[in-house]
């Protein structure tokens, strides 16, 4: 039974090479040439030119997709020996029962599956710095994993890398109330984590959709955006401090919960947004926000994306401090949201709608500068209908047409997600190019995002897997964000599927130096492989 | 039917997050200092309801009553944004408003019908912070007219109405006559969200202000409150690893 097993998976390993990513080299013959000299790709992207080109060809000539999974590298495998090891600190946490291991396999998406055959779940700081101690001196490649929520393929096994659970290390360490600094271990869960605060009158400083399932230490590997960066800003400023472990077992304490330390080298920004690659976070000490006494949300419908942005303006000069989101979607999205989800548009039809947060302390004080804002921006014509909740659960209902959206679009066929930065002025461009494009190819081609921050989220849906599609939108997506000098991961991180596009967002001096600082604290390089950084770099 | 109908937005009431809900440690009731006060929800199904009829040009005018304290007024503005015409204030404050009950609710409106002459009082069918389900009766009781409770379908037929009412063993159709009190149930409709341009318009309608002595009624409450309690702490469950573990435990608490 274990010998069929262990075939079957074998089977499995090998067909994963043929993923459907690779039906792209027969169909990437087809691809029409892209223009290089086009106007809108600058002289600077040569570079660029260059390494795609040696992208989309494999060495012997085939064209292999650059997102698919490379060869397996040369990592041991688990014995019986080494699950005795694991059984022996972990009892009872070490799972090996292929039923149970299955979910740690796939992602979120249900776009990539490994074949992991082992999934560990430690308590403590200890028991993962004897893993990785252990690991590290058998060559066995480790997966962290927090919630699985994850969108580029990072947060999952390629091969048959241990599965390093962070679920059971969902302690919370410490509170100050004063400071509003929280101390947790990296397993707990983001909404978990927001009660908690809550209750104590503070909240996190970032929230997203994933929220009820994603843990803070795999938010602070993929150095999280979402709604509230606009107001909070990003993990690098948030975090005070971090507990990692190494790729060798040690215990690195920089757990601080100090505000203002000066003292050396900054270590935890690298590891923030190193997505389980530079070392595994074990513990998080965050700077919180107070709760905002007055929250409202309105949402606003406009006619063209020049008046959105106008709309932005208008709302930062006169909403300015209580602004704590700006969201946007287009009609198409709300199509979606009617067709799947039953959810109904609160007001008339328009091309844009915005979403827009405001959190003071004063609900007399922000109704009157939300009440000016609105009257400012109707009579102006900026804005052709709207409507305002300041209630908890007309809140929820309107936030959840923005949250949402990526729900939605599972249920309208396979999706190809992006995740771009652009010019704030630009972000639309690229979703009508993209349909004018596509044309007849696509089933759907929507955009979305956190236009306060200059992110888009770019999504585009076939009934099935559709490799000619893939081929016509990749690397069209990642040259014209290349052309605007923006970045082909706003958020999302690189993970398995975007690591080779670096190039498009970071020049190769800089993508060097990054794979200098892996091997020297990862030499054997057992730490979520073939994820983050470039194949090409492995030689 | 031409009518002016008096659409009761009762009950700004508490909307609670859990696990926010705390009780006052002099066990005399619910903290609700700091906490979002907002329409019932039943009620804003009565006020979309009664939005509703006057969009269909059956009724003439919709006037929306909140009995409360100063902030009852944005409960108003509420209705008046969703279409209401006018709104009615009946100020209750402090110890009064701690107290307030439907039976001292249910005389504030019945005064208040005989002063507007409104032919048709349109309420939710229970506030959510106590749960009562006893003003629309009692308003009912106390004006001589008929009701007709947990409306889910209402229409009007000359100077009858018709209702499906939501009842236990499913679905009751009746019909009775105006002047008439209905409180509406869940499925009677889905409010509309008020939108920008009728908020505007919201803030220029009157609100009035009257006290609960100009309309004859005394809000001195007939019930004392004697405790409130939060319930028991739920106790952690327990694992076991076998059947005979099982039963052992079971015989253990003396439950089989």
């Amino acid at each position: 039974m274990a010998g069929l097993l262990k075939r079957a998976l074998r089977l499995r390993t090998a067909l994963r090479c043929l993923c459907d990513y690779n039906m792209l080299s027969r169909s990437t013959a087809t691809l029409s040439p892209v223009d290089f000299h086009s106007p809108f790709l600058t002289c600077s992207s040569e570079q660029v030119l260059a390494s795609t080109r040696k992208l989309h060809a494999g060495a012997d000539g085939s064209k292999v997709s650059p997102s698919a999974a490379p060869e397996r590298l040369p990592f041991c495998r688990v014995t019986e020996e080494d699950l005795a090891f694991f059984r022996k600190i972990l009892a009872g946490r070490t799972i090996v029962d292929p039923d149970l291991v299955e979910p740690s396999n796939v992602d979120w998406l249900k776009s990539v599956r490994g074949s992991s055959e082992v999934l560990l779940r430690p308590q403590t700081t200890e028991e993962v710095s004897q893993i990785l101690s252990y690991c590290n001196s058998r060559n066995l490649a480790v997966n962290p994993q927090g919630g699985n929520t994850g969108l580029v393929g990072g947060s999952v096994p390629v091969y048959d890398e241990i599965i390093l659970s962070t679920s059971l290390m969902n302690k919370i360490l410490n509170f100050d109330s004063i400071s509003g600094v929280l101390t947790c271990q990296a397993g707990c869960v983001l909404e978990n984590l927001s009660f908690y605060l809550e209750e104590r009158d503070y909240i996190m400083p970032l929230d997203l959709g994933a929220k009820g399932s994603c843990q803070i230490g795999g938010n602070v590997a993929t150095n999280a955006g979402g709604l509230r960066l606009l107001r909070y800003g990003s993990l690098h400023g948030t975090v005070l401090g971090l507990e990692l472990v190494l790729a060798d077992g040690q215990v690195l304490d920089c757990l601080s919960t100090l505000r203002k330390d000066n003292t050396g080298y900054d270590l935890k920004q690298l590891f923030i947004g190193s997505e389980g690659t530079l070392g595994v976070i074990t513990a998080v000490s965050i700077l919180c926000p107070r709760k905002p006494k007055s929250v409202n949300v309105v949402f606003l419908g406009c006619e063209t994306f020049e008046q959105l942005l106008k709309t932005f303006q208008l709302c930062k000069s006169m909403l300015g401090e209580i602004l704590s989101a700006f969201e946007f979607l287009d009609s198409e999205c709300m199509r979606l949201l009617n067709t799947h989800l039953k959810l109904p548009n609160p007001i008339s039809d328009c091309p844009f709608y915005i979403v827009i947060e405001t959190s003071g302390s004063d609900p007399t004080h922000d109704a009157q500068k939300l009440h000016n804002f609105l009257e400012e921006a109707m009579t102006s014509s900026l804005v052709s209908d709207g409507t305002v909740a300041t209630e908890e659960a007309k809140i929820k209902a309107l936030w959840s047409l923005r949250e949402r959206v990526t729900e939605a679009l599972t249920h309208d066929g396979f999706t190809y997600k992006y995740d771009i930065s652009l010019p704030v002025e630009r972000i639309y461009q690229l979703v009508t190019d993209m349909r004018k494009h596509l044309g007849n190819r696509a089933k759907s081609v929507v955009g979305y995002g956190h236009v306060g921050d200059g992110n888009l989220h770019l999504n585009v849906t076939s009934p099935s897997k559709d490799p000619a599609l893939l081929a016509a939108i990749e690397p069209f997506v990642y040259e014209w964000t290349a052309s605007c000098r923006g970045s082909i991961s706003a958020e999302h991180g690189l993970g398995l599927k975007k690591r080779n596009y670096i190039y498009y967002s970071k020049q190769s001096q800089a993508v060097a130096l990054m794979g200098n600082i892996k091997a020297m604290l990862d030499p054997k390089g057992i730490l979520n492989p073939y994820k983050t950084l470039p194949d090409n770099l492995k030689q | 039917l031409s009518c002016k109908v008096l659409s009761s937005v009762v009950t700004p009431c508490y909307c609670f997050v859990s696990p926010q809900i705390r009780v006052k440690p002099d066990n005399t009731g619910v903290v609700t200092d700091g906490v979002k006060h907002s329409m019932n929800p039943f009620c804003e199904i009565a006020v979309e309801e009664a939005v509703k009829l006057k969009e269909k040009k059956l009724i003439k005018e919709v006037v929306a009553v909140s009995c409360g304290p100063q902030q009852s007024q944005e409960t108003i503005r509420t209705a008046l944004a969703m279409g209401a015409d006018r709104g009615i204030h009946v100020d209750v404050s402090g110890k009064d408003y701690e107290n307030l009950g439907p039976l001292q609710v249910s005389k504030i409106l019945a005064a208040l019908a005989k002063q507007e002459d409104a032919q048709l009082i349109l309420l939710g069918k229970q506030a959510i912070d106590d749960d009562c389900n006893q003003t629309g009766q009692m308003t009912a009781a106390l004006l001589d007219w008929p009701q007709g409770t947990f409306a889910s379908e209402v229409s009007l037929e000359g100077d009858k109405i018709n209702l499906v009412r939501e009842i236990d063993g499913g679905l009751e159709h009746i019909k009775i006559n105006t002047p008439a009190v209905i409180t509406a149930d869940l499925r009677l409709n889905t409010p509309r969200y008020a939108t920008l341009p009728n908020i505007m318009k919201a803030k220029k309608k009157k609100i009035v202000t009257v006290k609960p002595a100009d309309l004859g009624v005394d809000v001195t409450s007939r019930l004392e409150v004697l405790k409130v309690e939060e319930p028991p702490q739920r106790q952690a469950g327990m694992k076991v690893e076998t059947v005979e573990d099982l039963v052992v435990k079971l015989k253990e608490a003396g439950r089989v």
